[in-house]
Order: structure tokens, then C-alpha cells, then sequence
């Protein structure tokens, strides 16, 4: 199968962080949570910086040259600290819009969190802009310059603003809003399109692992002593700075400025932004059905409710005067297609009744239940072999069916989350010697929770759980991106070379066993 | 690709990726930097605001025109609130480096312009020339300013105007 090459260059970027962090810290996993650390970090050491600062044009120099030199060891390191956490967030957040990208984790009903998250950025750079200038040294002068120039390109100022910028023009009140912007406004904008971003997403996290967060801190604190964040010279209106040192994750567009017009840079900087929250309609993507609920098979147990990633489930009173309490009902708009509600619902049970339609409280119109018991019991049909092994696989990870042969059948899913575990059990039942489940590389699933909650299943931590009685041993879970053939194949080797032991030893032939076992 | 079993192997790794990452926020956090004026370039900078003169001016109202107010809005002068545009160029020995005509703002026409122009020279010593039109009643440019300068390498020469006092460098 093909991959695209800038997933394929995502998936190998992945997994060169999977062999040092492992798939719980690998940081690609957690690049929005990794964000939220960094604004922690960035909040915390502003409250910090903001107790020495002193808000005015005549003091903001002396207070900051304070905090830099005098209390370096306290002061010093918080003023670094915030420095290099805001420019760290520009990396996480510029490498989550790749991430997304790459996936194609942007198309589709996720249009929401794509687009709200475009302008996200916007607000924070501006932020990164107004904090810059709270310092009052040659590098604020610089950046004041530019943004009144590029405000003043909008009529609607009327060029007073650059004007505020000429020797003995400026004022402490307009230092004083800056300040205000920095300190409080801008800060509330950007929690509310965080807000607004994750609006769409069930069970959001905020707070990446532990070790992660704790390796990300020691790394900025080591950056910030051996390379403390200083000041250019103070701000001089009568004198233009020749040289700076700018940051170029914040303040890239203030050179343009010296080449361009101030219109040209707004074409630019706009036209980059629109095209961005425009991509999830340029490029045409086939979306599966939305789940159906089946309210004849509902008992409004919420599971699908708990399980479903991007809150399109609700429950609600009963409608149609069954004697159970509540239904749910499925917002079509805000449904992935993923089919984790199907797995999640008890009634996607293959041992019901067998004679009549098999139908679930809620499915997929796609791939039903009934279609899914279809699928393995023909699977199954098909195996032969000494060790016969049934895989249901993920679509968004390897294609399975290139694993196929005598002994190995593949069904494939739409997502591993919506296998129930009791098809699992049945496939064992009838006759699979093991189950395979493949998904997406842990800690990465297309759809956010899918080999999560499957694992969880399994191991009995989530309802619907796998029963107790169905042989755990003959059962594996291993997740895996599409370019991890070699590494899925070692993974169902081994499995059933465990397998070939667990099978009684009557049962089969010894030198079959072997053989079947290295093959 | 399996995570390495080895434990200060695998933290080794991590130090590296940790260092790669400092490393990158490091460098672009105050590199490349950039050069805004060469060592001996000075900038020229004309920044004031200014309202052009009435495009038509007060005149008195008649006894009759009078009369056919309102009693409460009767005014002895009628003032039209457009202003004229303003006209401004600017020469730095003997070459027009600045020309602009701002219109004034308002849904009236009668607000006052914000004039800014900024511009790198060779430091050292210029003639300079500005002049200024600010009438459409009258002919020609009513303000006018030359002088000759000596520019420091880096200095900001800031050309303002007062309506009483005209052009100035500051």
C-alpha cells in the first residue's frame, strides 16, 4: 500500500522518538498536552516576572536589566524560562499542525478543531509580539515600529498609531495597554480559543506524562542557565537600532517589512492563514457513514456515550415508551465514523441469536455487527494450518490482508475500537486458535481512543469488557502504523510460536509445531 | 520501532533528543540576526498631524437665512466641515524622495491627516527640502522648509510641523 511520503516522513520521525521514549513519552504523542505544559511553565514564571516589572516607558528597562542581572538566579531563570517556553510552544504546536496534517487528522468532521486551531496561533504569536515589547530595549522599539506600520496599513488608524513612535511622542499610556493586552487580554483570548478548540473532543487531556513534562522542564531550565535571555540596549526613539538579534519563532515577519509593503505582508501572512483553515475543503475526502442507533436493541446504557472520542453521542429520556430509562441519540455532524460506539455496545454481541438479523443498539451502517460475524465466520471457514490465526486490523494502520495466508485470515475494521470483545471470544469459539488485534501505534490512534479502549476491554478496565473465561493467552494486541509491516509480521511470529505452546501438545504433531512456529 | 530495553541507553537517547530540541530554540531564538542600518546609513522621518484648511471658507449667514432656522440653531456663521486635502513633498538634495496626497478622514471629509514617512539615507551631510499644500484655495504650496543637514550614522532625524511655527527637525 502506498503511503504518502509526508506521512511516511511523520511515521519515521515517530518512530525514531518510539526507540529512546518509548510509546508513553514519545512526545509526538503529546504535542497539544505538551503545549499546555509549556503555558503552564510560560504563566507561572510571567506571574513571577511581573511582581519586579515595572509597567512604564522610564522604568520597564531598569526593572527588566533588574531581573536579569541583579536576581538572575531567581528572576533571571523565570525571565528565560518564559522566554524559551514561549518559543518551545511554537515548536509543539507548529509539529502538531504537521502531525495533523500528515494524518490527514484535519479532513472531514474535524474541520472544527483544524480550523479553530489555525487563528489559535495567531493569538499566541501576538501575544509572543506584545511580550517582546513590555522589555523597552532596541528590539521593542523595532517590533513597536512594525506592528503600528502594519496597523496603520488599516485605514481605520489612520496612521496615528506609528506616529506614537517618534521621539517624545510616546506615552506611558500606551505602554500601559500594551502591558494590559500582554498581562490579561491576550492570555483570556487564548484561553478561549483553547476552549474552543477542544469543544469538539471528549476526554480531553491537558497534562502530559509525567516523565515527559519533567524532561521538557529540566531541558528549558539547562537552556535558560547556560544561555539566560538578555536585553538589547535600551529603546531610543531618536536612534534606529543597526543590528538585532531577533526571534525568529515570534517575530519572522517584522523583516519582511523592510523589503515589502505593509499591505504585500498582510497578503502573505493572511493568505497563508486562510489557505490553512481552507485545506480540510480543498482536498476531498470520502467519509464513511455516521453510527445509527437502533433503539429496539438500546437499552440507554450510555457506554457508547462514555466511549465515543468527539462527543456526538448524547443521552436523552426515552422516546419510544420502551421500559428503559434513557436512549441516546447521535449528532451526525459532530460523528467521526468511527464505530467505537458499535464496540462499545453490549448488545454487539455475535452470540445472540443467530437465526434472526444480529443487529446492535447502535452501528455502523458500513459494517454491522451482523456483517462483522459474516466476515469471521467466513474467515475462519478459510483458515487451515496447524496454528490458525484470525486478525481484525484497523484500517487506519497496516493493511492487514497483506498478512493473509493458509493458516492467517485478516478482517478489517474501521477502527480497532469498534471490535467488540465478545467477537473476539466467538472467533475463538469457533475455531481460531488466536486473535490478533492491530490498530494504530499505541498512544496514536486515528481516532483518538480506539486501541486504548480496546486494551482496556481486554484487560477487563472498560465495559465491555472481555469475559474471563475467554483464554486471554490466545489473544494479542499490537498497534502499528502502515509502514510497520516488519514489525507486525515479528509481532504474529511470536505470537504464534506462543500459541504452538499453548495448544495441547496431543493435539499436534511435534515436528509440525515446529516448523509451523518458524515459519 | 521498539523502545530500547536498555535504560541509561535509552535516557542517553532522550538527552540527545532533549539537547536537539534546546539547541533549535536556542539558535532561532536570537539568530539569524539582522541587519537594520548599515554602519553609516541615518534615517529621515516626517511624522505630524495636520488638518488641511476648510475647502470653503465661514461666511456670515443673512437676516432672511437667519430667520428660517430654528431659533436654537441659529448660528451667525456657517462653517463647511471638508477640509482640503494635503499635499507633501519632500527632497533630499534635489531628489523627491517623499510625495503624497492624504486625503482627510471622516464620513465628512473633515478630519485631520496623519503624515508619516520614514526613510534610510547615507549619514552625513544633505540638503533638505520639504513643502506642503494644504489649500485648494490657494495656489501652489503654502509651507515650505529647506535646510541643510548633518546626519550622525544611526540618528533618527525627525522633521515635524506646527501650524504656528511650520516645519521643524527635531
Amino acid at each position: 500500500m502506498l503511503v504518502n511520503p509526508i506521512k511516511r516522513g511523520y511515521l519515521t520521525l515517530e518512530s525514531w522518538f518510539n526507540i529512546s521514549f518509548g510509546t508513553e513519552w514519545n512526545p509526538l504523542y503529546h504535542l497539544g498536552t505538551l503545549s499546555f505544559f509549556l503555558f503552564w511553565v510560560i504563566l507561572v514564571s510571567g506571574i513571577y516576572l511581573f511582581i519586579p516589572f515595572h509597567g512604564s516607558l522610564e522604568g520597564a528597562y531598569q526593572s527588566v536589566e533588574y531581573i536579569t542581572h541583579d536576581q538572575w538566579y531567581a528572576a533571571g531563570v523565570m525571565r528565560s524560562l518564559h522566554r524559551y517556553a514561549s518559543d518551545a510552544v511554537v515548536i509543539t504546536i507548529l509539529l502538531h499542525m504537521f502531525k495533523e496534517f500528515a494524518s490527514g487528522r484535519y479532513l472531514g468532521f474535524r474541520w472544527f478543531s483544524w480550523v479553530t486551531g489555525v487563528p489559535t496561533l495567531w493569538v499566541i504569536v501576538t501575544l509572543g509580539i506584545t511580550g517582546y515589547w513590555l522589555v523597552w530595549d532596541e528590539l521593542a522599539q523595532y517590533v513597536a515600529i512594525g506592528s503600528a506600520r502594519l496597523m496603520d496599513a488599516f485605514r481605520i488608524f489612520s496612521g496615528a498609531m506609528t506616529r506614537n513612535f517618534v521621539a517624545g511622542e510616546m506615552t506611558d499610556r500606551f505602554f500601559i495597554l500594551i502591558e494590559f493586552l500582554h498581562l490579561l487580554g491576550q492570555p483570556l483570548l487564548l484561553l478561549f480559543m483553547l476552549w474552543i478548540h477542544v469543544k469538539r473532543l471528549s476526554n480531553v487531556e491537558i497534562n502530559p506524562p509525567r516523565g515527559l513534562a519533567i524532561g521538557t522542564f529540566i531541558a528549558l531550565l539547562a537552556l535558560s542557565l547556560i544561555e539566560p535571555a538578555v536585553s538589547h540596549a535600551p529603546a531610543d526613539l531618536s536612534l534606529m537600532p543597526q543590528v538585532l538579534n531577533i526571534d525568529w519563532f515570534y517575530l519572522n515577519v517584522y523583516p519582511l517589512l523592510d523589503h515589502w509593503t505593509e499591505g504585500q505582508t498582510w497578503i502573505l501572512t493572511t493568505g497563508v492563514t486562510f489557505v490553512l483553515m481552507l485545506l480540510p475543503w480543498l482536498l476531498p475526502r470520502k467519509e464513511g457513514s455516521k453510527a445509527v442507533v437502533d433503539l429496539d436493541n438500546c437499552n440507554g446504557c450510555g457506554l457508547c456515550f462514555d466511549d465515543c472520542p468527539f462527543d456526538a453521542i448524547s443521552i436523552q429520556a426515552r422516546t419510544d415508551g420502551a421500559r428503559f430509562e434513557n436512549e441516546v441519540i447521535v449528532n451526525p455532524a459532530l460523528c467521526g465514523a468511527c464505530g467505537i460506539c458499535a464496540g462499545s455496545c453490549p448488545a454487539s454481541n455475535p452470540f445472540r441469536s443467530s437465526r434472526g438479523e444480529l443487529k446492535s443498539g447502535i452501528e455502523m451502517p458500513q459494517l454491522t455487527v451482523q456483517q462483522m460475524r459474516k466476515l469471521t465466520n467466513e474467515a475462519i471457514a478459510g483458515l487451515d494450518g496447524v496454528t490458525k490465526i484470525l486478525i481484525f486490523g484497523c484500517e487506519h494502520g497496516l493493511d492487514v490482508s497483506r498478512l493473509d495466508r493458509s493458516d492467517t485470515k485478516s478482517i478489517r475494521l474501521i477502527c480497532s475500537g469498534m471490535l467488540p470483545p465478545t467477537l473476539v471470544e466467538y472467533a475463538l469459539k469457533k475455531g481460531a486458535d488466536g486473535v490478533m488485534v492491530t490498530g494504530c501505534r499505541h498512544n496514536d490512534c486515528y481516532f483518538r481512543f480506539g486501541n486504548d479502549w480496546t486494551k482496556k476491554r481486554f484487560d477487563g478496565e472498560r465495559k465491555p469488557s472481555l469475559r474471563g473465561r475467554a483464554d486471554h493467552r490466545r489473544i494479542r494486541l499490537h498497534g502499528g502504523a502502515e509502514t510497520d509491516k516488519t514489525e507486525i509480521e515479528n509481532a504474529l511470529r511470536a505470537f504464534r510460536l506462543e500459541l504452538a505452546n499453548i495448544v495441547p501438545p496431543a493435539e499436534i504433531p511435534a515436528d509440525k509445531m515446529v516448523a509451523n512456529a518458524q515459519d | 520501532m521498539p523502545r530500547i530495553s536498555n535504560k541509561p541507553l535509552r535516557y542517553l537517547l532522550q538527552a540527545i533528543n532533549y539537547t536537539v530540541f534546546i539547541t533549535l530554540i536556542w539558535y532561532f531564538a536570537t539568530a539569524p540576526s539582522i541587519r537594520i542600518l548599515d554602519d553609516n546609513e541615518a534615517v529621515v522621518t516626517i511624522a505630524f498631524a495636520h488638518a488641511g484648511e476648510l475647502r470653503e471658507p465661514c461666511r456670515k449667514l443673512s437676516s432672511e437665512e437667519l430667520a428660517e432656522l430654528a431659533p436654537n440653531m441659529r448660528s451667525a456663521e456657517k462653517c463647511p466641515r471638508e477640509r482640503s486635502s494635503v499635499t507633501i513633498e519632500a527632497m533630499l538634495d534635489g531628489q523627491v524622495v517623499y510625495s503624497e496626497s492624504l486625503q482627510p478622514p471622516g464620513l465628512f471629509n473633515d478630519g485631520g491627516v496623519d503624515v508619516y514617512f520614514s526613510r534610510k539615507v547615507p549619514a552625513g551631510k544633505h540638503r533638505f527640502e520639504v513643502k506642503m499644500d494644504d489649500s485648494v484655495r490657494k495656489e501652489g504650496f503654502e509651507h515650505t522648509f529647506s535646510q541643510d543637514i548633518d546626519i550622525k550614522p544611526a540618528r533618527i532625524m525627525l522633521v515635524s510641523f506646527d501650524s504656528d511655527q511650520g516645519f521643524m527637525i527635531k
